[in-house]
């Protein structure tokens, strides 16, 4: 009987433990709220793209200084996933590295909701080849397209199917998984067509794996966000692109500026119209378009440049004023 | 090889398969501890107390594991109190009250199946019934019970092992002495079971903290600033942020995640410990 009752006692003592442990950080982290603003309080539900993440991660983290009194919290379920929620009206704001689709807005509509959409930042996507690579010094769209369509699926295999004075070698390819918004913005705008590619290629969410991947193997090329060529540079070899008007290296002004084509593109967010009768989702995005600029610099995206941020400014204030 | 009896040649046969059979003991343990020797060396230096205490932040020499850890505490300790009685409840059933009819034997089948069912297809289905039917959204709640779900099987089956360990001399002489079925159960059979069923409980527990996949589908978060206060909460855990971690361009982040890989194979190796410590204690304990 004495077992027993051990038994029992041990398992209450560890639940109490661990729930101790659970419930005695509840209330660390408090910082003053500053003085000449009101203190706000609420949920904030935001999801969606991994590329948007960081940025959105950053804001959240800033906001907190300000608005300790609101919790916000972010996801990573990919641009789609995140749209799925932000239909069914689970979530206030939707990371997106892409445009809504067609089929999103109609179940958003379905569902009463309506949104506006926000431009935060630009992204470009950087094609790369292994730095040992020395016959690549850059690619034409007609190319890229050549290599990445539909059609070339066991089809281009070498080097020299490409550009004939190239070496008579395997090319290997890696790529962002189909979930991802940066690869429905890829084959978009090389292939004519979203989600349209070729399948036999090494595709990973994780882009370190593509940079990995590349970085290792001689014959290999990739696409992938800029970010992560910036912090690779001595592994990876960039390759401009020509879209008619001359090769364009990617880097933070070619990507502001526009002039490296089609390669670019901005990152958006998404608010619904029921969150943004809310006080703490309009500070929360009127605070975002006020720092995104320094934040996207910091996290490796390329800041929108001033005039269409206000312009940004001045939709959401107009979607605000709508109500 | 042609004028060995055949005495010589067992005995190379024989040695050969000694040979054999260190080399696959050590090819897993060699892996193991290169794998852990580079996040130690990685990561080691990394970890002090702020990183514990510390909030997710974009600056990795800022960013802190504590909504992460509180998450999987939380996750731990509620996926323990709902798969603890139901997965040891059915081991008894099955084990001793139930008749081994044809349905008993589909019913075993199955169970044993459901334990090699890939963790997301749990996610699936915790996201259908938890968080879609139910209404309890991407709560830690919903989350525990989807790994409830996946562990359940592991516990059903070792409870199972450990109950048919128990001699059934005790029983039926238990049974003799006028004791009910309930009686013997609870005075012998379980007392003298308790340290395989624990056993079997924390592994699969230690299992459940390692899984992110179905708690990804379920809605489990990647930025969480706050540590939850009730299941209701929205969470995030240890294993979500390291693969958030891993995922940045920046190297620092990976520094990050083989610090918090250090901690979290901490929390297994203790938990581990605490099955081995327990089972032991018990086996010690029986004397008839």
């Amino acid at each position: 009987m004495k077992r027993k009752t051990n038994t029992i006692s041990t398992l209450i003592l560890g639940a109490a433990v661990v729930l101790g442990l659970a419930s005695c950080g509840g209330n660390t982290e408090k910082n003053e709220t500053t003085a000449d603003e009101k203190a706000l309080s609420g949920d904030i539900k935001i999801d969606g793209s991994s590329t948007v993440y960081p940025i959105t991660e950053a804001v959240a983290e800033e906001f907190r200084a300000e608005q300790p009194g609101v919790n916000v919290t972010v996801g990573v379920s990919g641009t789609g996933g995140g749209f799925k929620k932000f239909s069914r009206g689970e979530t206030a704001i939707s990371d997106a590295s892409r445009p809504i689709k067609d089929k999103e807005k109609a179940a958003c509509e379905e569902n009463g909701i309506s949104f506006v959409e926000l431009e935060v930042a630009y992204d470009g996507l950087a094609v790369l080849v292994n730095k040992e690579n020395t016959w690549v010094d850059h690619l034409t769209v007609e190319e890229l397209k050549k290599i990445w369509e539909p059609a070339a699926q066991g089809v281009i295999m070498k080097w020299n199917q490409i550009r004939k004075e190239w070496p008579n070698e395997e090319i290997h390819l890696f790529g962002p998984g189909v979930a991802s918004g940066t690869y429905d913005y890829f084959t978009d705008v090389i292939n004519g067509e979203e989600g349209a590619s070729r399948g036999d290629y090494t595709a990973s969410e994780d882009d370190n794996v593509l940079v990995q991947g590349v970085s290792t193997d001689k014959l290999g090329l990739a696409f992938f966000g800029l970010a992560y060529y910036e912090e690779n540079k001595d592994k990876l070899k960039l390759v401009g692109v020509d879209s008619g008007t001359g090769v364009v290296l990617p880097s933070q002004e070619t990507v502001a500026n526009g002039s490296y084509k089609p390669l670019s593109r901005p990152i958006f967010i998404y608010v619904n119209n029921k969150a943004a009768e809310k006080e703490e989702v309009v500070s929360f995005v009127n605070f975002y378009l006020e720092i995104v600029p320094s934040i996207s610099k910091e996290v490796g995206y390329v800041p929108i440049p001033n005039d269409i941020l206000a312009k940004q400014v001045e939709k959401f204030k107009n979607f605000v004023a709508k109500k | 090889m042609k004028n060995m009896t055949n005495a010589q040649k067992n005995k190379l046969i024989d040695n050969a398969f000694k040979v054999f059979g260190i080399a696959c003991t050590f090819f897993g343990l060699i892996i193991l501890a290169i794998l852990i020797f580079n996040i130690v060396e990685v990561g080691l230096s990394r970890i002090d107390w702020d990183f514990i205490k510390d909030l997710p932040s974009r600056r990795a020499q800022k960013a802190g594991i504590y909504t992460a850890l509180m998450g999987t505490v939380w996750i731990l300790f509620l996926t323990a109190i709902i798969a603890f009685p139901i997965g040891v409840g059915a081991g008894i059933y099955l084990e001793e009250y139930g008749k081994k009819t044809k349905w008993a034997s589909l019913l075993e089948i199955n169970i044993a199946n459901l334990a090699g069912v890939p963790s997301i297809i749990y996610g699936l289905l915790g996201l259908e019934i938890f968080v879609r039917i139910f209404g309890l959204g991407g709560s830690l709640l919903a989350g525990s019970l989807t790994l409830s779900l996946l562990i359940l099987p592991i516990i059903i089956v070792s409870t199972r092992e450990a109950l048919k360990a128990v001699p059934s001399s005790i029983k039926d002489a238990s049974v003799a002495l006028g004791a009910s079925k309930w009686q013997t159960i609870w005075n012998q059979t379980l007392p003298a079971s308790i340290g395989g069923v624990l056993t079997g409980v924390i592994l699969a527990i230690s299992r459940a903290i390692g899984e992110t996949a179905p708690l990804i589908v379920v809605g489990a978060l990647a930025y969480v600033p706050f540590a939850p206060s009730s299941p209701m909460d929205e969470f995030t855990v240890m294993p979500i942020q390291i693969f958030n971690w891993v995922s940045r361009p920046q190297h620092e982040f990976a520094v990050n995640a083989a610090a918090a890989i250090i901690i979290l194979l901490l929390f297994t190796f203790m938990m581990n410990g605490v099955a081995v410590y327990y089972r032991n204690k018990w086996q010690k304990k029986i004397k008839w």
